[in-house]
C-alpha cells in the first residue's frame, strides 16, 4: 500500500532516472498517439500528466514502473515527476489491482442509508474473486441513489446486499451492470422540473467508451478506464496518513 | 424585490431537463440554445459584464462570491487569459452539477463562451472529477458538436472572439475542488493549494489571469443574458438572487436535486420537496451546504434558505447540499465519518490541517473506545479553533466548522457517549481520579497546558459520576 521509498528503502546506489531515451523505450503506438494528443491540448505539456497516466493505466492495468516510463518518455519528463503525481490521486493505482473495480461510497449520505453494511457485504461477496476489486470510496456525488457504488465507472443504486450476486454476475459476464439501477437512466427528483412525463434515459453499457475515443486502443489490452480502477489510499504521503493505526482505512 | 415564491418555484436550469436528446445540439438549439450567445456577442464585453453584475449572481460552488465582481477582477490587456470551470464536484452531499453536465452539457458550454467573452479569456478548461465518467463523455460529445457548429474555436459566429475549450478529467482528489489546488492539478502537478494572494484573477493557471467558476454558476449565465440581469435579480431575495439547485440526501424520503428560489424556508425543501425523514422520525440535525457547513438542528429548518440567512445562523449555504440526519443517528458516528473524510482528503501541505484532522479522528476513536474523558471535548474543540484560518486553503476549516458545531450543539450526547463507553470498559465515571485514568492510559493526548483546571472546565468532580445507569449505550 505504501509507496516505495516511504516504508521500503530507496536504493541509494542507483542514479536517479532521467528522462527516458526514446531510442530504447518501447511505447505502444496507440498509447503514444493518445498521450501526444493530450499534450497538444495544453500550453504546457506537463498539464497532460493526469490524462496521460490514466491512458497508460488503461493499457497496463495500473501505473506500473513500465507504464510510468512510457508516459515519461512521450511527455519528456522524469519518471519521478510522474510518480509524485500518480501517488497523489486515488484513481491512479500504484500497485497492481484486479481488472474490475467496485467503489462503494461510504461517505456521510450513503452511510446514513446503510453503506457501511453494504460495503462489508460487498467485501464478503467478492472475497476470493481475482477479477473484482471492492473498495470503499469517498463521496462519489450520487447521494440521491444512496447507498450506491461505481462499477467500472458506471453508477448503480440504491443497492442492498441482495443486489450483489447479480452485480458480480453481470461484471463477470461483461453485461451492463444492474441496468435497472443505473443512475444514468433516472429522471430528476424535482417534480416541477419536467412539464410532461418523459421516458427514462437508456442505461449505459457496462464499460463505457471513454471520451477522447478517437484513438483506438489495441483490443487485447485490458479495458480498464480510469473510472474503473482506483484506490482509497491516503493521497498525501504525509506521515500521519501512513500511521499504522490508520491501516483499517486502507481497504485493499 | 419579489417576495420569495413558495410551492411553485420558477425553473430556469431544470426546465424540462429530462427531454430526450437535450444533450445533443439539435434539441438544445431547437429549444432556443445558443440564442443567448448570439445576443451576447452583439453586445460589448463590458455590456455583458454589466448584465452579470446586475443579476447579483453569487457563485454556486460554495463561497458565494459575486460572479460579476469576480469577472471584473481580471486585468485588461492582450495577454493569454483563462477561464476554468470547476466541475470537481466532490463536496459530500453535492450532486447538482452532475445532473446538469449529464443532461444539458450545452448549457455549460454556452455559459462558458459568454463568460469568456465578458472576461476576455481565450482559453478555457472544464476540470471534471475523474469519477464522473459518463458526464465527461457527455461533455466531450457536446464539445465536438459545438466546435463543429462554430460556437467554439476561432472567430466565434464572426464576432472576432476566439475560445478553445478542453475537458480535463481529474483522478480522484477532493482538494482539487479548491480553486488553487485545481489549478496545480490542471498544470499536471499534485493538487496542493497555493498561497493567496496572488489570487487566480491575477496569477492563476500558468501564472496568467484566470477566472474560475462552478458549473452551476456558468450554466446560469445564458439565462441571465436571456432574461436580462435586472429581471434575474428579481428572483430570490435581495442578497441571494435567482434560483439554486439543492441536492437533498440522507434521511429523507425523496432524495435528489431540486431547483428552488433562494429564500424559501428550508423546511419546505426538506419536508415539502424531499418528503422529510421517514415515518415517525424527526430531523436531529442537517448540514445546510455540504459536509463542510456547520450543522443546524431540526428547529432551524424555518430559516430562509439563502446565503445571508444561513450565514447569520452560524452556518452557510455552501454548495447547496442538504444532508439530513434523523433522530436515530449517533452524533459521534456522524462526527467520525466527517472527520475521517477530511483526514483522508487533506493534501498534507499545512500542519494544522494535516495534524488537526488526524488528531480529531484519533480523539473521536478514543471516545468510542472508552479512553476519553469529557476533557477531551475541550481539547477537540480547541484543535478545531487552531485549524481555522491557519492554512493555505479551507479544507481544514471545512472539518473544523462542522465538528466544532457538533460538539457545541450536541455536547450532552458526546458526554453521554464518553460516559457509557467508559463504563463498558470498566473505567467508572469520568469523575474518577486522574491517577486512576492515568493508570488506564486514559489521559488526553493534548498539549500539557490544557491540563490546567481551566482547560477541564465543565466537568467538576461528581458532575458525571451520578447516575451511570441512565446513560444510553454508545453507537
Amino acid at each position: 500500500m505504501s509507496p516505495l521509498g516511504w516504508d521500503a528503502p530507496a536504493d541509494l546506489e542507483k542514479e536517479p532516472a532521467g528522462i527516458p531515451d526514446p531510442e530504447t523505450t518501447d511505447v505502444p503506438a496507440a498509447l503514444r498517439a493518445e498521450i501526444e494528443a493530450h499534450t497538444a491540448n495544453y500550453p504546457d505539456r506537463r498539464s497532460a500528466a493526469l490524462p496521460a497516466l490514466a491512458a497508460a493505466q488503461r493499457v497496463h492495468g495500473w501505473c506500473s514502473p513500465e507504464a510510468i516510463e512510457q508516459v515519461a518518455c512521450v511527455m519528456r519528463v522524469t519518471p519521478a515527476y510522474l510518480e509524485s503525481v500518480a501517488s497523489f490521486y486515488d484513481m491512479l493505482e500504484t500497485e497492481p489491482v484486479p481488472r474490475h473495480s467496485v467503489y462503494v461510497c461510504t461517505n456521510i449520505s450513503c452511510s446514513l442509508r446503510g453503506a457501511d453494511e453494504l460495503y462489508e457485504a460487498a467485501l464478503a461477496a467478492a472475497a476470493g474473486d481475482a477479477d473484482v476489486h471492492v473498495r470503499s470510496f469517498e463521496c462519489l456525488g450520487a447521494c440521491d441513489i444512496a447507498p450506491m457504488a461505481s462499477v467500472d465507472g458506471v453508477y448503480v443504486g440504491p443497492l442492498t446486499p441482495a443486489d450483489l450476486p447479480a452485480m458480480l454476475e453481470d461484471i463477470h459476464a461483461g453485461r451492463p451492470v444492474l441496468p435497472q439501477l443505473q443512475l444514468a437512466r433516472r429522471l430528476v427528483a424535482d417534480p416541477h422540473a419536467n412539464s410532461q412525463a418523459f421516458p427514462e434515459h437508456p442505461a449505459q453499457p457496462a464499460a463505457p467508451a471513454r471520451g477522447s475515443a478517437n484513438l483506438e486502443l489495441p483490443t487485447e489490452s485490458p479495458r480498464t478506464a480510469i473510472g474503473e480502477q482506483g484506490g482509497d489510499r491516503p493521497g498525501p504521503t504525509a506521515p500521519v496518513e501512513d500511521a499504522p493505526d490508520h491501516a483499517e482505512e486502507d481497504e485493499s | 424585490m419579489a417576495a420569495p415564491a413558495t410551492g411553485s418555484d420558477p425553473h430556469l436550469l431544470f426546465t424540462d431537463i429530462d427531454e430526450p436528446g437535450l444533450a445533443t445540439l439539435e434539441v438544445y438549439e431547437r429549444r432556443g440554445g445558443y440564442e443567448s450567445l448570439r445576443r451576447a456577442l452583439q453586445m460589448s464585453p463590458e455590456e455583458v459584464l454589466e448584465q452579470l453584475k446586475a443579476s447579483g449572481l453569487r457563485g454556486r460552488g460554495g463561497a458565494g462570491f459575486a460572479m460579476g465582481t469576480k469577472v471584473s477582477f481580471l486585468p485588461k490587456g492582450a495577454m493569454d487569459k483563462y477561464l476554468v470551470c470547476n466541475a470537481d464536484e466532490s463536496e459530500p452531499g453535492t450532486f447538482k452539477d452532475r445532473e446538469l453536465m449529464q443532461k444539458t452539457p450545452h448549457t455549460l458550454i454556452e455559459g462558458m463562451v459568454i463568460a469568456a467573452y465578458a472576461a476576455g479569456a481565450n482559453r478555457s478548461f472544464i476540470y471534471i472529477r475523474g469519477e464522473y465518467v459518463h458526464q465527461a463523455d457527455a461533455l466531450d460529445a457536446a464539445l465536438a458538436e459545438a466546435r463543429e457548429a462554430g460556437f467554439l474555436g476561432e472567430d466565434i459566429l464572426g464576432s472576432g472572439h476566439s475560445l478553445s475549450l478542453v475537458v480535463h478529467r481529474g483522478a480522484g482528489a477532493y482538494i482539487c475542488g479548491e480553486e488553487t489546488g485545481l489549478l496545480d492539478s490542471l498544470e499536471g502537478k499534485r493538487g496542493n493549494p497555493r498561497l493567496k494572494p496572488p489570487f487566480p484573477a491575477n496569477q492563476g493557471l500558468y501564472q496568467g489571469p484566470t477566472l474560475i467558476n462552478n458549473v452551476e454558476t456558468l450554466s446560469t449565465v445564458p439565462t441571465i443574458i436571456r432574461m436580462g440581469g435586472e429581471e434575474y435579480a428579481k428572483l430570490g431575495v435581495e442578497t441571494s438572487t435567482g434560483t439554486k439547485l439543492v441536492s437533498v440526501s440522507g434521511h429523507v424520503q425523496r432524495p435528489g436535486n431540486y431547483e428552488i428560489e433562494l429564500g424559501i424556508p428550508a423546511r419546505e425543501i426538506v419536508y415539502g420537496l424531499a418528503g422529510g425523514p421517514g415515518e415517525g422520525r424527526t430531523v436531529k440535525c442537517w448540514f445546510p451546504g455540504g459536509s463542510s457547513s456547520p450543522v443546524l438542528k431540526g428547529e432551524d429548518l424555518d430559516l430562509p434558505y439563502d446565503f445571508d440567512s444561513l450565514g447569520k445562523a452560524g452556518s452557510m449555504l455552501g454548495s447547496g447540499a442538504i444532508i439530513v440526519a434523523d433522530d436515530t443517528t449517533s452524533i459521534v458516528a456522524l462526527a467520525m465519518k466527517t472527520a475521517k473524510f477530511y483526514r483522508h482528503e487533506s493534501c498534507g501541505k499545512c500542519t494544522p490541517c494535516r495534524e488537526g484532522t488526524n488528531w480529531t479522528v484519533k480523539m473521536l476513536e478514543r471516545i468510542d473506545t472508552g479512553e476519553a474523558t469529557p476533557m477531551d471535548l475541550e481539547i477537540m474543540a480547541s484543535v478545531q479553533e487552531h485549524i481555522i484560518g491557519n492554512c493555505l486553503c479551507v479544507l481544514g476549516d471545512a472539518m473544523a466548522m462542522p465538528i466544532g458545531s457538533m460538539i457545541a450543539k450536541f455536547r450532552e450526547e458526546f458526554e453521554e457517549h464518553i460516559e457509557s463507553a467508559r463504563l463498558r470498559r470498566g473505567l467508572g465515571g469520568a469523575a474518577a481520579s486522574d491517577s486512576a485514568l492515568s493508570a488506564q492510559g486514559a489521559l488526553h493526548a493534548g498539549p500539557e497546558t490544557l491540563l490546567g483546571p481551566d482547560g477541564a472546565g465543565g466537568q467538576a468532580p461528581g458532575e458525571h459520576g451520578g447516575e451511570p445507569g441512565t446513560h444510553k449505550g454508545g453507537a
